[in-house]
Formats: structure tokens, C-alpha cells, sequence
């Protein structure tokens, strides 16, 4: 078991919008292609050529369906990654302390060398946001780029998370949710923001904006014809429109 | 607590170098990071104008692809039959000679036996000016098979299109349209745009079969049946005529609405009425006499009548006007309830009328005339292959662009604006040639814009000067060539026979090409005296696609990050509204197997050849590779491939001499270059002054060139009239008909090609291919990492049809098309036209290409709708086959495919399943 802070100081996270994420991808390659070569041990690939190439992704999207109760079925883009959880499970249940959560910012990690592969905490998590790592045997999981955001030698523009980086609709959102006054708060508070499976006590980090309702009339009101064109004709037409711009 | 201490500044990489990715046709400006020389990591460049930081999924997975195993290695000559892959390597001097015995003869004799198309190319400005001087006729890029109704039916009635040409005012807009855009051209800037419009709240709507990536995200969405989005679009314009809710001031003073329509029976009739100057007139309001078009102060009338022709504005109104185009009419059709285009009709007024927006800038347009402020109507769209990939698709693409006209949107404020070095009219555009003569380079530019039967490329018996048959009655407006009948016309040698065939990525052996599996028999057919009906063929590419097997002789390209490259603003630029771009790509890393960079091989074959502009007096090479042609090639007076540090001192912007450091001065400053549009000049630029001048002086124009916009469009009714009889130069009699409802001169709807017969015949469903955003364009599909993500495509089946055939999860259905059947996986989708089917595109690969493993789910389970596309249209009893295509443009019209589908239950792989490709690399084993 190991213990979680009973505070941090910070509470660093994503805000994913939900309304705005096409599903594109980017924030998928470009977190694996910074952590490949960043945070601890490489992301390794098995089989990459061949039938079931599976590696391991820190972050992946999927799509679901969804089926209204009126209207048109409609399909949500869904990131996924380590939430950086208050109340973390993957924490609690190593054994040896390799997985932790930092008192100066929440964010959680794992220490690879003290990491011995169990992957009970990958069992413990219940969004799926650990992947053991084939070749280095170590459990991998979103670092929310530490390497980056805090990172001297990067241009200041530059220390956010790769995946904020990269989005190309900007509906991901890096900072602070322990400042009411940071950009992800009033997102929050402004779009509905809400946990993931909150009946579940892990007190996510992360937020989702949720999709704005779809397939809603606008009130703009019918366009009444001028005059009844088939009554009057169209020079009856053209000269109420040309009328128009006396 | 005892967390470790970790280092939170590691060193991120040795160097980074800025150069332009190549992932797809984007063009977005990428930082290589390089540790110990090889790359390590990629991610967009911040400054660059395409992305301005932003990457995406295919981008940051470059890294893959300069490794990837499917690279090729050496050069390649044929020893076993074509298409088994038996290959020899040879030197590149031995390659070079070899294309040069073959290509010299024909140039001394025959140069059109020759014929050059490049697929995937973004330097066609430099390729063209190759295949000109060598002399054949026979040259074009991929656009033929790719988007050309788009960029057509742009540039004949507002002088410029989507992506390239112009993009909604992302800043400004309140309500974006999309129309069949299949989440590829343009990807991340339409990305970034829909993120802007998010970020504040503004409305987007779908108009798309599908309802994937972008579509997913609209606000509203409107699930159109395939190839009757012009029908919907004329539905809206009918009911924004019939409420008076159009832009009567804006139509009055930049489109022709106002010129009057000769009404004389004869040879004229439709033509645009002359006066004595051979100059277009309008009748001004304040005289009721004709006065000129461009006459400061004049106020033309929409509404005249003088001697008897009235005015385009009011042939136009009369036509829409028509019940045929109410609501109700086209609902059924268009499976879109009458009330719901209302809907939407009045949503786009509402907002372009009562939601105007204005910009306090002075202006003065051509006519001389000032304007205190600029007016928007926030209001813009976006349209791609979904729409134009019909045979119908150039009058819908037409369609498109009146319905932005009438709602006043185009280079205002909110609404579309062009990117220079558009708008340029047709009248700005070279026409097609295509003489050609032994020995000599061609006449002019092979590809333009043709205003009149004259400037066909007809030889003078009538006949087709060109192998593709571009620009002739079939399809007198083929911009783009038409790729996709290069290889059937050179096996039916109709019009002619040609000699060698040489193609630069573009793969023809499988998901370029419709009907697939008879190209590759095509390919490797033979003669009664067992010589290859296509005798020779040159393949240049940096992969083990499928079409490599059925080359005699291979030239390996590089990599993206191994070569030089321009962006050209003679070609397609990476412009913004505000500001023209170029860019390069430079070899931020140097090759480790024996490529060479294509445009510099084709120098090379240039000065073998001795042709003249690659050469000098004594006959060496005037240019040492592609990067000295970038920086020293003028292609006319002062105006070279690059527009930005001219001249000897590097300080001169859009016409200067060569700059020797011009490439080193790219690099500097990251890649690219901006040349920026002055504050006065940004909006309504066809007609504004200070945007004309500017034109000028940064080289796209050598005069202002002002027009309006062409809702009447001529140079179509000229060839109305010719089908109707005059004029002496005459189209063949079955195609008259089909000319007089193709070219009509007013937008005009009419169901795809086939759509009848097909639906009689029993295919019913609608079947599409979409490009998924993290792998379009085939040369991603074998990287590692997308592969991961995704590796195999489903036919998705709507609702209806996956409950009346009873499928379930791993069920396989069998689809069949006048052309053929497949056997294919899949998947249910609710958020889909009831009568439409898709798939992902190109997702499924031959086994043997790529470098991937036999058991590949993309070699088993993956597959191709291509196979069910014939190039030709079905026999209708006259004995004619027409080519599968736009009739106005020779677009391919891949999504007119109906097809039956049938559920055959659980497979373990799709059909038709072809024989292993024989490997030219070794199978990729670990990544590198």
C-alpha cells in the first residue's frame, strides 16, 4: 500500500472538451511520439508490421455512438488518459511504491525503477489508463508531460503537455484546478464540466466539457415568401424585391 | 512521502530544423527535433501560417515513416515478367540511361508516346514545366481523379475555391456550412477553424451522409442522400429568392447579375450582350441607358430590360423561382424533410441579413468608387470531395458558390475569403496546350482553362490530342487531366498508342485506380506478338507500394525529411487570407540507402535529354539538383518558385533577380516565407484597389485584373450553342444532348450518371469512401503507429439495412455493383444516410506490399471499394461507353457507385483476395 497526499498544493489536469474533439488523433501520436524518447522507458511496439501490432499509448481516443431519444444518432470522440485521481486506486494499491502522486502538483507517476511490473495497479484503475509496457516491463501511464510543463530548456509557449499542445481544435486545456481563477476552472464552471464515473470516489483531476445538446432548430423564423409568386407572376416578383433596394 | 527526485528540465534535443511535413496535402510547418543526428521527435512549427503550432495524428507520426521498412533502397530494373516483382538492382547512372534510351527516341519522333503524370505531387508547377519541355501533351497531376469539380466550378464562377484558394473568415463567421467534406482537405486548418468557432459559441452545421470527425461535431446535421447536394442548395436559393432575402446591392456591384443575356435567336443567344467595344454594359438606374460595366458611379439595374434581353439576375431568378426547386419538390430526393431546408434557409438569412457584421476600414473598388466601412454577412461555407466527386459535382460545386453570391458572403467580413494569389478569374488562367512537334517542346502549359470550343485540345481531324482525352467534348473543362483513364485509354489505344508510361506517386495497381483489379491485368497485358500493350513503365516512389511491381523500371524517392521541395506560389501555395506563403522542405536528414530526390532526377534526365531550359550552351547541367533549380529558375521577368528574399541582397518580396542564399534565408526564418496583404486590401479583393495594386507588386498579376463574379457563366453556354448547332466547330451528335444539360450556364441539378439504371438494375445503396483523419493518402497506411490505431475498415451499414439483412458482429456481406462484388466485414452505424454504406479508404493494402506481414488484418481483412467503379459507364444501347466522370470536368465520379448488398455471415477475410505481391523490400520486422 502506498499512501496519497492528504493535500497538494497544486491540482494540474486536462479540461477536454467534448463538444469541440473530432476524434483526430493528434493528441494520440504526438503524446506517444514526446514520451517515446521523454519520461522514463521507451514506449515500445510489438509486432509493427505484422497482424495485431499492439504498443503502448499513454492517451488514446475512441468514438461511441449514441442513440437520442429523438432525433439522429449521434457520435462523441472520447480521449483517454490517467485522470490524475484525489483519491487515486493505482496509488493505494502498489506494493512497492513505485506509483505515487506528487504533493506539489497531483500529478501521478510511476518511479520505474521501483516499479516491479505487477500491474495490479493497471487492474486497480477503472478507466483503463495504465499500459504495462512489453519490452521494459514497467508500468507506463500519462505523465502529463512533467518533462515538459516545467521544462527550462522549452520556450515558455512550449510547457504544456504535448497533447495541448498539438490538438488542432484546441479542446484540450492544461492547468490548475486548485485556482478557481485558471483558465480549466472557469471552463468548468462555464461549460458544465464534470468527473468521470464520479460514483466511483476517485475524485478525477481531469474534467470533461460535455457535448452541447445537438440537432436543435435555431429560432430563426420561417422565411415568409414577398408575395404569392404564382398569383402575381415574377414581375410581380422582381418589382416588390428590387423595391427593396430603392 | 519520499517522492524521487525526477529531472523536470531534461535536455529535449541536440538541434531542431523547421521544414514542411508531407504526412498529407496540408503542407503544415514542422519542427525536427535531431538527437545524435537521427530524428527524435516532431511537432508543428508555432510560427508557421498552415497549422501555427498545431499537428496532426499523421504528422507527429513521421517519425515513423523515415524509417519505415517499405522504403525502397536502389534503383530497380525489371528481369522476370511485369507484375511478379522480379527486380535487379542497377546503378543510377545505369537507371538514368535506361529511361534515356527509352524516352530520347521519342522525343526525336513521337514526343506525345511519352506520357507523364504525377499523382501526389506538390511540384507541379516544376513538373509541368518538364513534361513541356520535353514536349508531350500528355501530362497532369492526380486532381482528375481527386477534387477538380471543386476547383472548377470555383474558379468559373468566383475565381477561386476551397482549401487552397480561399477559407471561411474563421474569425469572424456565426454560421458555418460544411457540404461532403470527408475529414480530409483541408485537415488541420479546418480543425483549428471549427476549434475557433467552438471556442466562441458560433453555429456549425453538417450536410454529409455520414456523420464522422467534423460532421460529429455539428451542431445540426443534415443526412443527405449521396449526389443531390445541389438540389438541396437550389431548394435553399429558391426560398431565399422567394423571401426577397438576397444581396440585391452586393449582386448588383460584383457579379454579373446585372449584364444583360442576349436574347437574338441565332449564335449569340445566351451569350453576354457586347457593345460596339466588344465590353459587357448594364443599363444604369439613373438613365435607364446602357452604360459601362465598371463606370465609376454607375448603379446598375438588376432588373432591366433593354431592347428586349433582360438581365442574367433576372434569368436567374426566373429559374429558381420554380416550384421544381420548392422544398417539398426535392425533399423525397434529397431524403431531407421539406421542413427542415426551410429551416436552414432561414437560418442563413437570418443571419446573413439581420447579423451583419462591419469593419470600420475604408476602401476604393475598381470602378473608383469609395466605401466608408466594410459589410459582412457572417455567413460561410466549405465543400471537398463529397460533393464534387459526382457526376454532377462541377454544378453543384457552381451551386454552391451562387448560393454563397446571393447571400453576399464572398470576400466580405465572416464570410469565404480568397487566399492569394486568388481570386483570379478564368481570364487569368493559361488556356490548355497541346501541339506538339518532334524534337520541340511543347506550345505552352499543358493544363488551364478553356473559355470556347476553339481551345480544345482537339488534333484537326476532331480526334483527342491527349491520352487522357482532357479538354474535349466529353469533358471540355478538365483542369486537372483526368488521371484515372490514363491507363485504360493507353491499353485500348484510344485515342492512340503510346510508348512509355511515367508515373511519380501515384498508385495506379490499386487504390488510385478505379476498377482495380482490371487495371492490374491492363497493366501487364500483351500483344498477339506477346508484347506489352503498355511497353514501358517508369515508376518513381520512396515505398513498396502496389504499383511498383508492375513498373520496368524504378527510381526510389526520399523520404520527406531527405529532400527539397518548394511551395509554391506558382503551383499550390500555403496562403491565408491576409497573407501570400511559400515554403520548402530541405533535407533535415540525409538518405542512408543509394535514393535521390525525384525533381532532381528529373533534371538530371532533363539535361540527358538536352533539354534546352535544363541546360546550357555547352550542354552541362544549368542546374546542379532540384535546390539550385528552387533558388535560380526564373520563370518569368523577376518572378521565380520562391517569392520571398529576391534578389542579390535577399530583400526583395514577390519579383526580384535569383538570391543565391534564398534556400539558406528560407531555412532562417523556418521554412516559409508570408508577403502580407495590406490592412485596406484584405477584404472584397476581385474588386478592391489597394489588394489589385498589391497583386501586382508581389507578381500575380502583371495588371490588375477586377471582374465579377460569373453567376451567368459564357464560356459554358458557348459550348450550349455549339450543341445546339452553331459555330463551326462542332461536337460528335451523341454528346449533344449531354452537352446542353451539362453546360448549362445557370447552376443547374441533374442525378449522377447511372443513378437510375443502377437503382432499375437492383442497387439500391449509396455506397462512399471516407479518408480517415489519422491516415488519408495512402502513404501512412503502413506506418506503426497509425497502423495501431487504425488497421482494418468495415463496410459501416445504417440501421435499415443491418436489421432487414439480419447482420451481427464479424458477419461479412457480400456487395455487389454493375462492375463486380467483394466480400467484406461489418459494422453497424446509426448516424448514416438510411441508404448509404461506407467505408474507410485505402485502408486495405495487397499482401506483399508495404513491407507488412502476410497476416496483416490490412491485406486480409481490409479492402477496397474500388473494385465495384468502373472507369467506364455502363452500355446504354448506342454503342458508347463514356468514362465515369463529371461531363464537364472529367472528375472521377467515385461516389455515383450504387451497390446490393448481401449478408454472407462470418468470413475470416475479404474477397477479392489477389495473389501476395513478391516482396521488392524485406518484411518490417521491429520498428527501427
Amino acid at each position: 500500500m502506498t499512501q496519497l497526499p492528504t493535500h497538494t498544493d497544486k491540482k494540474l489536469g486536462l479540461a477536454i472538451d467534448l463538444d469541440t474533439c473530432v476524434g483526430c488523433q493528434a493528441c494520440v501520436t504526438a503524446c506517444k511520439g514526446w514520451n517515446d524518447q521523454g519520461y522514463g522507458a521507451a514506449l515500445s511496439d510489438q509486432n509493427p508490421y505484422g497482424a495485431d501490432p499492439s504498443g503502448t499509448f499513454l492517451n488514446r481516443v475512441h468514438s461511441y455512438q449514441v442513440q437520442p431519444d429523438i432525433g439522429a444518432a449521434q457520435i462523441i470522440n472520447f480521449p483517454r488518459s490517467c485522470l490524475h485521481c484525489e483519491d487515486a486506486p493505482c496509488v493505494t494499491v502498489c506494493p512497492t511504491g513505485a506509483s505515487y502522486k506528487r504533493t506539489e502538483d497531483g500529478i501521478v507517476l510511476v518511479n520505474e525503477d521501483a516499479c516491479i511490473g505487477c500491474g495490479l495497479c493497471a487492474w486497480a484503475c477503472p478507466y483503463g489508463a495504465r499500459e504495462l509496457d512489453q519490452a521494459a516491463g514497467v508500468m507506463k501511464k500519462c505523465t502529463l508531460c512533467v518533462d515538459r510543463i516545467y521544462n527550462e530548456n522549452l520556450p515558455e509557449e512550449d510547457r504544456e503537455p504535448a497533447c495541448v499542445r498539438t490538438c488542432p481544435t484546441g479542446a484540450r486545456h492544461f492547468g490548475d484546478f486548485a485556482d478557481p481563477d485558471s483558465n480549466v476552472s472557469k471552463l468548468v464552471a462555464e461549460r458544465g464540466g464534470y468527473d468521470l464515473m464520479p460514483d466511483l470516489k476517485t475524485k478525477p483531476t481531469n474534467k470533461y466539457l460535455p457535448p452541447r445538446k445537438k440537432d436543435i432548430p435555431q429560432e430563426a423564423s420561417l422565411l415568409a415568401p414577398l408575395l404569392d409568386i404564382q398569383a402575381t407572376g415574377f414581375a410581380g416578383w422582381l418589382d416588390k424585391v428590387l423595391g427593396k433596394l430603392g | 512521502m519520499n517522492a524521487p527526485v525526477i529531472n523536470t528540465s531534461p535536455a529535449v534535443s541536440d538541434e531542431v530544423r523547421k521544414t514542411t511535413c508531407y504526412m498529407c496535402a496540408c503542407r503544415c510547418g514542422i519542427n525536427v527535433h535531431l538527437k545524435s543526428g537521427k530524428v527524435s521527435y516532431i511537432e508543428g512549427n508555432r510560427d508557421h501560417p498552415v497549422n501555427k503550432g498545431v499537428l496532426c495524428a499523421k504528422g507527429a507520426s513521421g517519425i515513423m515513416q523515415v524509417t519505415a521498412p517499405s522504403r525502397l533502397q536502389q534503383p530497380l530494373r525489371r528481369v522476370g515478367p511485369r507484375g511478379s516483382g522480379a527486380f535487379e538492382p542497377i546503378s543510377w547512372d545505369e537507371a538514368l540511361d535506361l529511361a534515356v534510351s527509352w524516352m530520347k527516341p521519342l522525343r526525336e519522333t513521337a514526343p506525345e508516346k511519352l506520357a507523364f503524370f504525377t499523382g501526389r505531387d506538390q511540384s507541379q508547377s516544376f513538373t509541368g514545366w518538364w513534361a513541356q519541355a520535353f514536349g508531350t501533351p500528355n501530362y497532369a497531376a492526380h486532381g482528375g481523379f481527386c477534387s477538380v469539380n471543386m476547383a472548377a466550378g470555383g474558379i468559373y464562377t468566383i475565381g477561386g475555391a476551397f482549401w487552397e484558394f480561399g477559407q471561411p473568415d474563421w474569425d469572424r463567421t456565426k454560421l458555418f456550412v460544411m457540404f461532403g467534406v470527408a475529414e480530409d482537405h483541408d485537415s488541420n486548418p479546418i480543425k483549428m477553424g471549427l476549434g475557433k468557432l467552438k471556442a466562441r459559441g458560433a453555429r456549425v452545421i453538417g450536410v454529409n451522409p455520414i456523420r464522422t470527425g467534423y460532421n460529429a461535431i455539428a451542431d445540426d446535421w443534415y443526412g443527405i442522400t449521396p449526389g443531390t447536394d445541389g438540389l438541396l442548395i437550389l431548394s435553399l436559393l429558391h426560398c431565399l429568392l422567394q423571401a426577397g432575402k438576397v444581396d440585391l446591392d452586393y449582386l448588383a456591384r460584383w457579379t454579373n447579375a446585372p449584364l444583360l443575356v442576349n436574347a437574338t435567336e441565332g449564335p449569340e443567344k445566351g451569350l453576354i450582350l457586347k457593345n460596339a467595344e466588344s465590353q459587357p454594359f448594364v443599363i444604369d438606374k439613373r438613365t435607364g441607358a446602357p452604360a459601362p460595366w465598371d463606370g465609376k458611379g454607375v448603379q446598375p439595374d438588376l432588373g432591366a430590360t433593354w431592347q428586349g434581353h433582360r438581365t442574367v439576375f433576372q434569368h436567374m431568378a426566373e429559374r429558381y423561382l420554380s416550384p421544381d426547386y420548392a422544398p417539398e419538390a426535392v425533399a423525397t430526393r434529397c431524403g431531407i424533410p421539406a421542413a427542415r431546408i426551410r429551416a436552414l434557409a432561414a437560418e442563413l438569412a437570418d443571419v446573413a441579413f439581420n447579423q451583419a457584421i462591419e469593419i470600420k476600414q475604408p476602401w476604393t473598388d475598381f470602378r473608383g468608387d469609395t466605401h466608408d466601412t466594410m459589410l459582412g454577412r457572417p455567413v460561410s461555407f466549405h465543400a471537398m470531395r463529397g460533393i464534387s466527386a459526382h457526376s454532377n459535382g462541377f454544378q453543384t460545386a457552381r451551386a454552391l458558390h451562387l448560393l454563397q453570391i446571393v447571400l453576399g458572403t464572398v470576400e466580405t467580413p465572416g464570410g469565404y475569403r480568397f487566399k492569394p494569389p486568388y481570386p483570379k478569374p478564368v481570364e487569368a488562367h493559361p488556356t490548355p496546350h497541346f501541339v506538339t512537334a518532334p524534337g520541340k517542346p511543347l506550345s505552352g502549359p499543358h493544363l488551364g482553362y478553356v473559355r470556347g470550343p476553339e481551345q480544345l485540345a482537339l488534333k484537326d481531324d476532331g480526334t483527342p490530342a491527349r491520352i487522357d482525352k482532357a479538354f474535349t467534348w466529353e469533358n471540355p473543362f478538365s483542369a486537372h487531366g483526368l488521371m484515372h483513364m490514363l491507363i485504360p485509354n493507353a491499353h485500348a489505344g484510344d485515342p492512340y498508342r503510346i510508348d512509355t508510361l511515367f508515373l511519380y506517386m501515384a498508385n495506379m495497381a490499386w487504390n488510385s485506380s478505379m476498377n482495380t483489379t482490371k487495371v492490374m491485368e491492363m497493366l501487364t497485358d500483351k500483344d498477339a506478338d506477346g508484347a506489352y500493350i503498355i511497353p514501358r513503365i517508369i515508376y518513381s516512389d520512396a515505398y513498396a507500394s502496389e504499383m511498383v511491381a508492375y513498373a520496368d523500371l524504378i527510381l526510389p524517392d526520399t523520404t520527406y525529411l531527405e529532400r527539397h521541395d518548394c511551395i509554391s506560389l506558382l503551383d499550390r501555395p500555403i496562403s491565408e487570407p491576409d497573407a501570400a506563403g511559400d515554403s520548402i522542405r530541405w533535407p533535415v536528414t540525409e538518405p542512408d540507402r543509394d535514393v535521390r530526390g525525384f525533381q532532381s532526377v528529373l533534371l538530371d534526365l532533363g539535361v540527358r535529354l538536352g533539354l534546352a531550359p535544363m541546360v546550357n550552351p555547352d550542354g552541362s547541367a544549368k542546374f546542379k539538383d532540384y535546390a539550385d533549380y528552387i533558388q535560380n529558375h526564373i520563370r518569368r521577368p523577376g518572378v521565380g518558385p520562391l517569392i520571398g528574399f529576391r534578389g542579390a541582397d535577399g530583400d526583395q518580396e514577390g519579383r526580384g533577380d535569383a538570391n543565391p542564399a534564398q534556400i539558406a534565408a528560407y531555412i532562417e526564418n523556418g521554412g516559409f516565407y508570408q508577403a502580407h496583404v495590406p490592412q485596406e486590401g484584405r477584404f472584397f479583393k476581385p474588386w478592391n484597389m489597394e489588394y489589385q495594386n498589391w497583386a501586382v507588386q508581389t507578381s500575380f498579376y502583371e495588371s490588375p485584373q477586377p471582374y465579377l463574379f460569373n453567376i451567368w457563366s459564357e464560356p459554358m453556354r458557348k459550348f450550349q450553342l455549339a450543341a445546339e448547332g452553331h459555330g463551326p466547330i462542332q461536337p460528335p451528335d451523341h454528346l449533344r444532348a449531354r452537352l446542353i444539360q451539362a453546360m448549362d450556364p445557370l447552376p443547374v441539378w441533374y442525378p449522377p450518371f447511372g443513378d437510375q439504371e443502377a437503382s432499375g438494375w437492383g442497387y439500391p445503396v449509396h455506397a462512399l469512401t471516407q479518408r480517415p483523419m489519422d491516415m488519408y493518402h495512402s502513404w501512412g497506411s503502413q506506418n506503426a503507429w497509425l497502423r495501431q490505431i487504425r488497421g482494418r475498415n468495415f463496410l459501416y451499414v445504417p440501421t435499415k439495412i443491418w436489421e432487414a439483412e439480419g447482420f451481427k458482429d464479424g458477419d461479412y456481406a457480400r456487395v455487389s455493383s454493375p462492375n463486380g462484388g467483394i466480400t467484406v466485414p461489418v459494422a453497424h452505424m446509426a448516424a448514416l444516410n438510411e441508404n448509404t454504406v461506407w467505408t474507410w479508404n485505402a485502408i486495405g493494402k495487397r499482401k506483399g506490399a508495404w513491407a507488412l506481414g502476410d497476416d496483416a488484418p490490412e491485406a486480409n481483412q481490409g479492402f477496397l471499394l474500388n473494385h465495384l467503379i468502373s472507369e467506364l459507364l455502363p452500355e446504354k444501347g448506342d454503342g458508347m461507353r463514356y468514362s465515369n466522370s463529371d461531363p464537364v470536368t472529367g472528375q472521377a465520379a467515385w461516389f455515383d457507385l450504387r451497390v446490393r448488398i448481401e449478408n454472407v455471415g462470418p468470413k475470416d477475410h475479404a474477397t477479392p483476395d489477389f495473389a501476395p505481391l513478391p516482396r521488392v523490400v524485406p518484411q518490417g520486422k521491429d520498428r527501427a
